[in-house]
């Protein structure tokens, strides 16, 4: 019994190598320039739309979704339920 | 031209200051003229591992703040004389280095020495942004292990980002220096192999340091390992790491387990 489990164990360091990928392709894409541009573009997005509109912080999401050959940049903008007003 | 060198890896423990101590004698050896400043401020660690420990009079933080001249802190070494150390203060904390006084010291530094080997303290924060700084090139001292490699990836980007040399647009040469490396537990697939971590970091590797005993023993009695064995594996790796700095090509052989195994059964008596 102990010899066979012996025979068919596999070793660890594969299962190391392919959730430091996962986790790291993650971590890259939060801290590298892209996070930068996310954490920009929500800035620069929310002051523009704070020009015309009474806007909190949180009612602006962004959201990039990087892929292999196209990412999608997903702005949700939530404007306040009353008929807007030019401040 | 001088070269200013920081040592880093994001997380503690994984052999920065040793390699600090083992690459810069290696180089003094050689005949270059080095000094290694330790950044650790508030935990020293690199004259005790250099075994300066009991001729620290003035530190960097004096030497920043004006109480010293850079002549008086800096400790020659007694075995290596083109060797010296610049310690690091043991009372204050890390917020009495400041961006100027480092840049003052190295700029100072290096109007005197071929090579200015900073050793960083681990983590991401003030200590080791402030030794990253001035880097013209970085060794990222990484063990075959996930959470040293994932702090290195940190570390990678930081050094792409927050050093001089980044923010001015010019690349930041980095090295890879793979530590604690078992060969033949790697190859067993019981721990991540040089390729492993070549991949996942794409950084170009300076050298593999392996496990062993003279590592530990280097340190217990205050002397780089370069100095106490030079002919040991992991003497002869970091000779070899020290020559890829200088520019020159030298093949990197993974430690072999086979000769470690002729040397555990013959090697003892030379050695």
């Amino acid at each position: 019994m102990k010899l066979l489990s012996f025979l068919t164990r596999r070793g660890s360091a594969p299962v190391a190598r392919e959730r430091l990928q996962i986790v790291l392709a993650h971590e890259r894409a939060l801290n590298g320039s892209s996070g930068d541009l996310v954490r920009i573009l929500q800035e620069e997005i929310l002051a523009v739309v704070a020009r015309h509109v009474k806007i909190e912080r949180d009612m602006v999401q962004i959201k990039l979704d990087r892929g292999d050959s196209i990412s999608t940049l997903e702005i949700d903008i939530h404007m306040p339920g009353e008929v807007v007003s030019v401040i | 031209m001088a070269k200013v060198l920081v040592v880093t890896s994001g997380k503690g423990g994984v052999g920065k200051t040793t390699s600090t101590a083992a690459l810069g004698a290696a180089l003094a050896q050689g005949g270059q003229t080095v000094v290694v400043v330790d950044f650790d401020v508030g935990l020293r660690n690199l004259d005790l591992v250099m075994g300066a420990e009991r001729r620290v009079v003035f530190d960097l933080v004096n030497v920043i703040q004006g109480d010293a001249k850079l002549a008086q802190a800096l400790i020659r070494d007694k075995r290596v004389d083109t060797l010296s150390l610049l310690p690091a203060s043991q009372t204050r904390d890390k917020d009495a280095l400041t961006p100027e006084g480092v840049a003052r010291v190295i700029a100072e530094l290096r109007e005197k020495f071929d090579w200015v080997i900073c050793d960083s303290p681990a983590g991401i924060e003030r200590g080791a942004t402030l030794a990253m700084r001035h880097a013209d090139l970085a060794v990222v001292v990484t063990n075959p292990e996930v959470s040293s490699v994932r702090d290195s990836d940190r570390i990678i980007g930081l050094l792409d980002s927050k050093t001089e040399r980044a923010e001015r647009g010019e690349r930041m040469e980095k090295h890879l220096l793979l530590t604690r490396y078992d060969t033949g537990r790697a190859n067993r697939g019981e721990m991540l192999k040089t390729e492993d971590v070549l991949e996942i970091l794409s950084i170009p590797l300076l050298g593999i340091i392996p496990e062993s005993q003279e590592v530990l023993r280097a340190s217990n009695i205050g002397s780089p390992v370069t100095l106490s064995s030079p002919d040991s594996a992991p003497g002869r790796a970091y000779f070899d790491a020290a020559r890829r700095l200088r520019g020159e090509v030298v093949p990197v052989a993974a430690p072999d387990e086979k000769r470690g195994l002729v040397q555990r059964l013959f090697g003892r008596r030379v050695a």
